[in-house]
Order: C-alpha cells, then sequence, then structure tokens
C-alpha cells in the first residue's frame, strides 16, 4: 500500500503530484491511498498504513515504458471540480480514471464509461452545490471602525468556498464582505481576496433590520392558490433552511394557504369600487369602423387596422396600407407586406423594397411621387422556429382586401397602376393573369386607368443564377422605364 | 389617504405583481462591478435566490410601481373596478429596495411593472425613470426587466431599452375576441406593434461584423410575453399556434404560460376554480418541444384530442405512442433529429449519445447512464443488446409506461 499525504481536503496540487508519482512509480488503483493531513477518522486510512510523501517511494518500479505520460486538459478540468465533492473516496476514483486514461486516452469522452459516469455526475454536484451557495448565501449589514461592512454564514453542500469566492468578488466589488463556513473562510476588503480558517456560526451578525423586507416580499410572492411543495424543495433543499431568514415563513405559509384559496373562490362576485366610473379609461372596442365605404385614405388606413374580413389580421402585427401622394399619377401594386413591412407598418421597407427603390431609381421614377401599396394589406406567413416564411395569400384572402384596394384606387385615381406579380395582377385584373407573357403591355381598366403588369422585385432575390438574376432584373427596369414614359 | 409605511406598500404592491411568472435572470450580456462605483453582475446563467412554497423561484425583486390602474380587465387583481388595496412606491423607494435586497445577495436585480396611471406615456416614463436612477446614479449592473407599456411613445420604449435587460409586454389571452372583451382598454395590435419595435431594436443594436463603433445597447435580454391560460375558451393547440406565431414573429425569448389563478375580488364573468396547473405544464412542455426538438405547434397537435393536450402523459409521449412506424430508433445511428423525437431522451442525453457513439457501440445499460430513466426510453429504441420487439406496437404501451411514471399524476 501507497500511501501520501495532502495538505487540505481541496489540496489538488498535491493530489496531482502524488497521483503523477504514483503513476510514475506503478502504483496500481487500490493500492494508492490519499490521506488528508490532520482529518481523523477511520475513514481516511487503516491503522497499519505508512503514511509518507510520495517522493519516497522506490523509483525502482518506474518502468521506462510509462515514464512518460501525458493527460488531456479535460481531466485536469474534471478533477479540480471533484476533488471539492465531500465523499471520502473521490481521490480513488480520480486516481484510477488517470490510471485508466493510460491505456483509454478517449476514456474521458465516452461519457457512458462507469468511472466517468460517476466521476461526471460528482462533478455535476459540486457545480450544483457552487451554484447554490452563490443563490443562497444572505449578507448581514455589520459595522466598523472603516465603515459599513457586510457578513454571511453559510454551509456548502461541497466545498465550494474558493471556486465561488471570485463571482461575489465581482459582484459586490465595492463592499467588504466575508462569508464564513465550516470549510473556511472568505474575505474582501474592496482590493483584495483573502481566505481565512473553518468558522463558526457563532462568528457571523445573528440580524439585519431589512431581513423584514424581505421576509414581506417572499410572503407576499407567494400564490396560495399554485402550492407545490415539492417543487419548491427539489431546487432549496431543506438542508439550506436554517441559513435562509425567509425559510422560517414557510411553514405558516403552506399550513394557511389551503384555506386562503378557499375563501378567494368561494367568496361572492364583489361590487366594482366606488371610484371606478371616474377612474377607467374608455372601452377602445366600442367603435370599430363598419364596413362603411372609406371616403378618404385615413380612412382606409383606419379600416385595414381594424379589419377582419379575412383571418389574416391574427398572427399578422398591423394592416399595412399603402403609402404616398393623394394624386399619384402612378401607383404600384405589390403582393402583400412581408417580414419587415409587417413590423415597421410601411410598405416596401425589406428587402424587395431595396430591389424596388434601385430599379425605380435607375427608371428615372422618384419613388416620392409614387402611391405605394399592397393587394394584400396583412403578412401571410408561416412560423418556422425564429422566422417567419412569406406564404402566398389565395384568391379568397386577396377576393375579402379588394375592398381596400379598391377604396385606394378610387381615391388616388392614378393615371397607370403597375401590378407587380400574379397575386397584384389578380387583384388589380380580377383575373389570374399570366405575367411573363402579359408583362408589359398596357391593359385597359374600367375607371379609364391603365393596368401594366411586370415581375414582383422578390422574384429577383430568389433567382438562383447570377445571369438569370442580371437578366430579370434589366427587364424589370426596362418594364418601368416604360411605365415612365407612358405617363408623359 | 394616509400614508403607506413602506413594508406595507411591499406588502401591496408584491401581492399586485405575482401574477406575472415571469422571474428569469438569463441571457443577457456578461458584465460585473469590476472598476466601477456600484455593484452587481449578469454571467448568463440566472440564479433563482429563494423558492416560495408555489414551486415559483424568486430571482428579481418583482413589484408594481402602482397598483392603481385605469384599466379593467377582468382577470387582473390590478383592474380599476377591483376592491383589492392600492399603494404607490416613489422613485427612490424602489430604487432603494432594489440596493439594499441586491446588497444582501437576495436577488439578482427588478422586475419592475406597473399599473396604467394617467396615461401610458406618463406610466413608461416612471418605469425607465427607475431604471436610468439604477444604473446612472448607483451604476447597479445587475439585471433589469421592465414592463413594456405598449400605448407608450416608441421614444420611451427605446429608452427602456437602453436601461433595461429585457422587455415584455403581455399579451394574456390567446385569443383576440376574448381580450376585447375582457380587457376593453387594450389592443392586441398596439401590443403586437410594440412587440415588433423591440425586435427591431434588439436586431438593430446587434452588431454587424464590419462595425467599428458598436450600436447602442438594446435589450441584450430580449423580450417575453405571457399568455393566461384557462381564462379564454381557446384550446391548447391554438394557444401553442399563437406562440410560434409569437416566436416567429418577434424573436421572443420566452412565452410564459400562467395557469389562471382565483384572484382576490375577482370578477364573475370568470371561471373560480384552482388554476389547471397540469395543463401549464404540459404546454411549456409542449412550448419546449418547439424551441429545442425540432417540433412545429401542428405536430404537436396530433398528439391532442379536441385541441387539448394529453394530461397524463407528456406531449412527446403523445406524438410518439400516435406515430409508432417512426419506431424503434437505433441510438447507435439515427440521426440526432430523430433521436429528439424519442420520448425520455432530453437534448442533452441526446447530445451525449451523438458524442459517446464515436467511441463506443451503445449497449441498453450505457443508455441507462445517459439519460434519467431507461425505462420509459426503453420501447423506443434499439442497442447492440436491446431491441423491444413487439413492446413498440403493443396495445397496452401507453398504459405501460404511464404507470412506471405515476408521479406525472400526482401533481394535483
Amino acid at each position: 500500500m501507497a500511501v501520501t499525504v495532502l495538505a487540505s481536503e481541496t489540496d489538488f496540487d498535491g493530489w496531482r503530484k502524488a497521483a503523477r508519482d504514483f503513476r510514475l512509480a506503478g502504483v496500481a488503483p487500490g493500492t494508492a491511498r490519499f490521506v488528508v493531513q490532520g482529518a481523523t477518522s477511520a475513514a481516511q486510512g487503516g491503522l497499519f498504513d505508512r503514511a509518507e510523501p510520495a517522493k519516497s517511494e522506490p523509483r525502482s518500479q518506474r518502468t521506462g515504458r510509462q515514464a512518460e505520460f501525458r493527460v488531456p486538459a479535460a481531466f485536469v478540468d474534471l478533477a479540480k471540480e471533484v476533488i471539492l465533492h465531500r465523499s471520502t473516496d473521490r481521490f480513488d476514483l480520480l486516481y484510477r480514471l488517470l490510471w485508466r486514461l493510460g491505456d483509454e486516452p478517449d476514456l474521458l469522452k465516452v461519457i457512458s464509461d462507469r468511472d466517468v459516469a460517476d466521476a461526471m455526475e460528482r462533478a455535476k454536484n459540486v457545480s450544483r452545490a457552487a451554484h447554490k451557495m452563490k443563490a443562497f448565501v444572505r449578507f448581514r449589514q455589520v459595522h466598523d471602525d472603516r465603515g459599513e461592512a457586510w457578513a454571511a454564514w453559510f454551509e456548502p453542500a461541497h466545498r465550494v468556498v474558493e471556486k465561488t469566492a471570485g463571482f461575489f468578488q465581482r459582484r459586490f466589488t465595492t463592499m467588504r464582505w466575508s462569508i464564513l463556513t465550516p470549510d473556511g473562510s472568505v474575505f474582501w476588503d474592496g482590493e483584495h481576496l483573502r481566505f481565512g480558517p473553518p468558522a463558526t456560526r457563532d462568528m457571523a451578525p445573528r440580524e439585519d433590520e431589512i431581513e423584514e423586507f424581505w421576509k414581506t416580499y417572499y410572503a407576499s410572492t407567494f400564490n396560495p392558490a399554485r402550492l407545490s411543495v415539492k417543487t419548491m424543495q427539489g431546487e432549496m433543499a431543506k438542508s439550506y433552511w436554517k441559513n435562509l431568514p425567509e425559510a422560517a415563513l414557510i411553514p405558516e405559509l403552506v399550513a394557511a394557504s389551503r384555506a386562503r384559496t378557499e375563501a378567494m373562490v368561494a367568496a361572492p362576485a364583489p361590487q366594482p369600487n366606488a371610484r371606478f366610473a371616474k377612474a377607467v379609461a374608455p372601452d377602445l372596442h366600442l367603435d370599430r369602423p363598419g364596413d362603411v365605404t372609406p371616403d378618404s385614405l385615413e380612412a382606409v388606413a383606419r379600416g385595414v387596422q381594424a379589419c377582419r374580413r379575412c383571418p389574416l389580421h391574427r398572427d399578422a402585427t398591423q394592416g399595412v396600407c399603402g403609402e404616398g401622394p393623394r394624386a399619384a399619377r402612378l401607383m404600384i401594386v405589390g403582393e402583400q407586406p412581408g417580414d419587415h413591412e409587417d413590423l415597421a407598418g410601411r410598405p416596401f421597407v425589406g428587402p424587395a423594397g431595396q430591389v424596388l427603390d434601385a430599379a425605380l431609381e435607375e427608371a428615372g421614377i422618384d419613388r416620392a411621387d409614387v402611391y405605394l401599396t399592397n393587394a394584400v394589406k396583412h403578412f401571410k406567413h408561416e412560423p418556422r422556429g425564429k422566422l417567419r416564411l412569406h406564404k402566398t395569400p389565395n384568391a379568397g384572402e386577396v377576393q375579402a382586401c379588394r375592398w381596400w384596394l379598391d377604396a385606394e384606387r378610387r381615391l388616388v385615381r392614378p393615371r397607370v397602376v403597375l401590378a407587380l406579380g400574379a397575386t397584384a395582377g389578380l387583384a388589380v385584373l380580377g383575373r389570374k393573369p399570366a405575367v411573363m407573357q402579359e408583362r408589359g403591355a398596357p391593359i385597359a381598366l374600367d375607371d379609364e386607368s391603365t393596368a401594366v403588369l411586370t415581375v414582383h422585385p422578390s422574384y429577383l432575390l430568389r433567382l438562383p443564377d447570377e445571369a438569370a438574376k442580371a437578366e430579370a432584373r434589366r427587364i424589370f427596369v426596362e418594364d418601368l422605364t416604360a411605365v415612365r414614359r407612358r405617363m408623359g | 389617504m394616509a400614508r403607506l409605511d413602506l413594508r406595507h406598500k411591499l406588502s401591496v404592491l408584491a401581492d399586485a405583481a405575482k401574477y406575472d411568472a415571469s422571474c428569469s435572470s438569463s441571457g443577457t450580456s456578461k458584465r460585473d462591478s469590476v472598476g466601477g462605483k456600484g455593484i452587481g453582475s449578469t454571467e448568463g446563467m440566472g440564479i433563482c435566490h429563494a423558492y416560495t412554497p408555489d414551486g415559483r423561484c424568486i430571482s428579481l425583486l418583482k413589484v408594481l410601481l402602482t397598483n392603481f390602474c385605469i384599466y379593467d380587465c377582468a382577470y387582473c387583481i390590478n383592474r380599476a373596478s377591483s376592491n383589492v388595496e392600492r399603494a404607490r412606491f416613489d422613485v427612490d423607494e424602489v430604487v432603494d429596495l432594489t440596493l439594499n435586497f441586491y446588497k444582501r445577495n437576495y436577488i439578482e436585480g427588478l422586475f419592475l411593472s406597473s399599473g396604467i396611471i394617467r396615461s401610458g406615456d406618463y406610466t413608461m416614463e416612471q418605469l425607465v425613470l427607475v431604471a436610468k436612477t439604477l444604473r446612472e446614479v448607483h451604476d447597479f449592473r445587475g439585471y433589469i426587466h421592465l414592463k413594456l407599456i405598449p400605448e407608450a411613445d416608441p421614444k420611451l420604449v427605446e429608452m427602456a431599452g437602453l436601461y433595461a435587460d429585457r422587455l415584455s409586454a403581455n399579451i394574456e389571452l390567446p385569443r383576440d375576441e376574448a381580450l376585447a372583451r375582457l380587457a376593453p382598454q387594450k389592443d392586441v395590435g398596439v401590443i403586437k406593434k410594440a412587440m415588433g419595435q423591440v425586435r427591431l431594436g434588439v436586431e438593430a443594436a446587434r452588431p454587424a461584423r464590419r462595425d467599428r463603433i458598436k450600436p447602442p445597447k438594446f435589450a441584450p435580454g430580449g423580450q417575453s410575453t405571457q399568455l393566461i391560460v384557462g381564462a379564454d375558451g381557446a384550446p391548447d393547440t391554438e394557444i401553442l399556434d399563437r406562440s410560434a406565431s409569437l416566436y416567429g414573429g418577434y424573436g421572443l425569448r420566452r412565452v410564459y404560460y400562467s395557469a389562471f389563478s382565483p384572484i382576490p375580488d375577482s370578477s364573475s364573468i370568470l371561471p373560480l376554480s384552482k388554476p389547471p396547473l397540469m395543463r401549464e405544464h404540459r404546454l411549456y412542455q409542449a412550448d419546449w418541444l418547439m424551441r429545442f426538438y425540432g417540433f412545429s405547434a401542428p405536430e404537436i397537435g396530433e398528439g391532442a384530442s379536441g385541441g387539448m393536450l394529453d394530461l397524463a402523459v407528456d406531449p412527446k409521449l403523445a406524438w410518439a405512442l400516435n406515430k409508432r412506424e417512426q419506431f424503434p430508433v437505433d441510438v447507435n445511428r439515427a440521426p440526432r433529429e430523430m433521436l429528439l423525437r424519442v420520448p425520455g431522451l432530453g437534448v442533452k442525453a441526446v447530445d451525449r449519445i451523438v458524442s459517446v457513439r464515436r467511441y463506443r457501440t451503445l449497449r441498453l445499460e450505457d443508455v441507462g447512464r445517459l439519460t434519467r430513466s431507461v425505462a420509459k426510453v426503453r420501447p423506443f429504441i434499439t442497442t447492440l443488446d436491446w431491441t423491444p420487439g413487439g413492446l413498440t406496437d403493443a396495445a397496452d404501451l401507453r398504459a405501460r409506461v404511464t404507470s412506471r411514471t405515476p408521479e406525472q399524476l400526482s401533481l394535483f
């Protein structure tokens, strides 16, 4: 049996050095023992073990093949965590893993392995204990000759005081504080972090006046109708309760919750309070615009916001109306607002809008002179995770929305209506056109204006082939230019 | 009215705020108080500093600035017509409480909401003022969640985004018609527009690769919302459709589901009964399936009956029981997306399986060490030494898997 003495329960460097020497000396797991200095108990070692530094182990046991070995960095990280676990056999587990890594260099990646799973489970418990320490430490205010300072008594589930000290330092940098635990203490004076010996509860302050406020908050934020003690205890184990001031309230809150809930359910419906009539804001839903034919673009805008002619309003942010001069000579009709238009509430501000803007400029048309709108005023889409995928509106939705487009046409009276794509064509012409065959050619409309068809700019965005894209764009600009000439 | 003492106000205004389920303090930018004049840090993972006996975590000081309100939403304890006791904090009182609680390590920060007083603009201004004071006067670097008053001026929303980690506006009712009926002063369109503005703000604050100067911060913890379950007649599938639409539309970090809970002095037009906690739980599970497991809302709906999720089994198991032809799945070969659909395998377990199987061919015992309960998984997988045979298609499979996990039924 080879034995080494470690300086403390968390003496990682001592363990690493000793384990390395054992490993080089060929000391098999099961025959290596790690004993913590000063620790008393039968669990720490047999009566006849010879405790001595690992250095004095006979070097002759070392074989040439084993003279050098390397461990993955992940092992060092894992071991640093596991050593903080309170189990007494953690050193042996780690040494067994170290030993096995010689023949199985990928061992740590086999997280289904019994030893690896065991070590990872302990590391997880340590990490959880550290997290709970960050959560459950409760500082109390004290005063000394330098003024205000803070102190806490805490009993961590594992030996995580040093591991969590940095967290408290980063969070409470401008406070002077101490955390006292049975494993050791940590002090921050605003500049230096210092570790001290184990402490006892009576060394910590016993009260803090703000605790009454905290308990008031704790009791008030609790909803008795949702009592679920098991869930609470799963996250805030009873072992922590003795150092949490608010936990003293738990028994009475639990005991009273049933009666409080029943009283709420049983209580008769109350009379509205007397101030109510004076205090309440007006009901927004009383004067929704009905099917009155809109007599202004403002009335169209209001009407579209309240429109329930088809279900598309449900998943859209808002209706997007047309914009532009009320006597524009050119009206451009797109398909429907897209993701950006839906959020911004304006037509043609997304990627397709940018394509249109550039093409308009090239064709010599000023966007500010054009009335821009869409066949359908709400964004039809399908959610796909964090995205919304465009969906083409169906004939019924286009028909429902013609009410608004017709009103816009009637009010603006453009000389030319340029329809972008098949959906816009359907809305303007009342029939589904063949865009590629009919594009560019003037089509007389009933109100003496002229319709022109061309492709939708989003079609240009979708073409994968660069050459095809350039050609389609050329045609698009050509169509726009022809429209400009038509208007004179 | 006599001036209420601060502790009493705290009890009134915490009680008034507790029906908002959100208490998260995660997902914001990392920062600490080193080199600063104040206190506070956020290190990515949120921290729950305490749990109340309802099983909910306390991460933030969650209070209303005031519970006076000119809106009369039937489901809300603070509606104008309610006889509940009213109170109002001063800006400095909230600031002091936040700092005092934070210094004692009770909280991660503040979640501040408010009843609507005077106007949306005035109310939002007051909320922003609290956040501004904490940040600028006290250099507070902890977490701040501000409630958005949707009717407020977009400029105020912009300021809120500058000081807050997270913003939220609550949709509350899954059905628009119900919102119009039960919350006559609210307009779902206005709420959605405000959420749209937040999404655009968050996207604009994300620095592009070529930006030399970082754009100003805007709500680095994103936005969330809440839906009340069981106050209107919306079935689960409709609620999940609504969630999917909100996640897609506004880049929400979370949709919270809050089982409608009896409140003191409650309106006669609402159901008065125990909150449907199991239903709420199933909706959260379904929400997880949409966000992390690649399920769409309609797919989850396939496992529902009459639009309602099965209360006896979780939605993934319900889906699998309906889709037995897709099982068993070979854990040693199946793609990650398919492993994620196996009942009983969580995201972590799946990632472990995918990483281990590069080095070892897995046996059932190995899978047992990588997941919580092999009993639930077993009928749906094959391993080197295990095949479920007729078990996957057994008529009583549902009974077998549910009887092994009786704790699922015991929440009520």
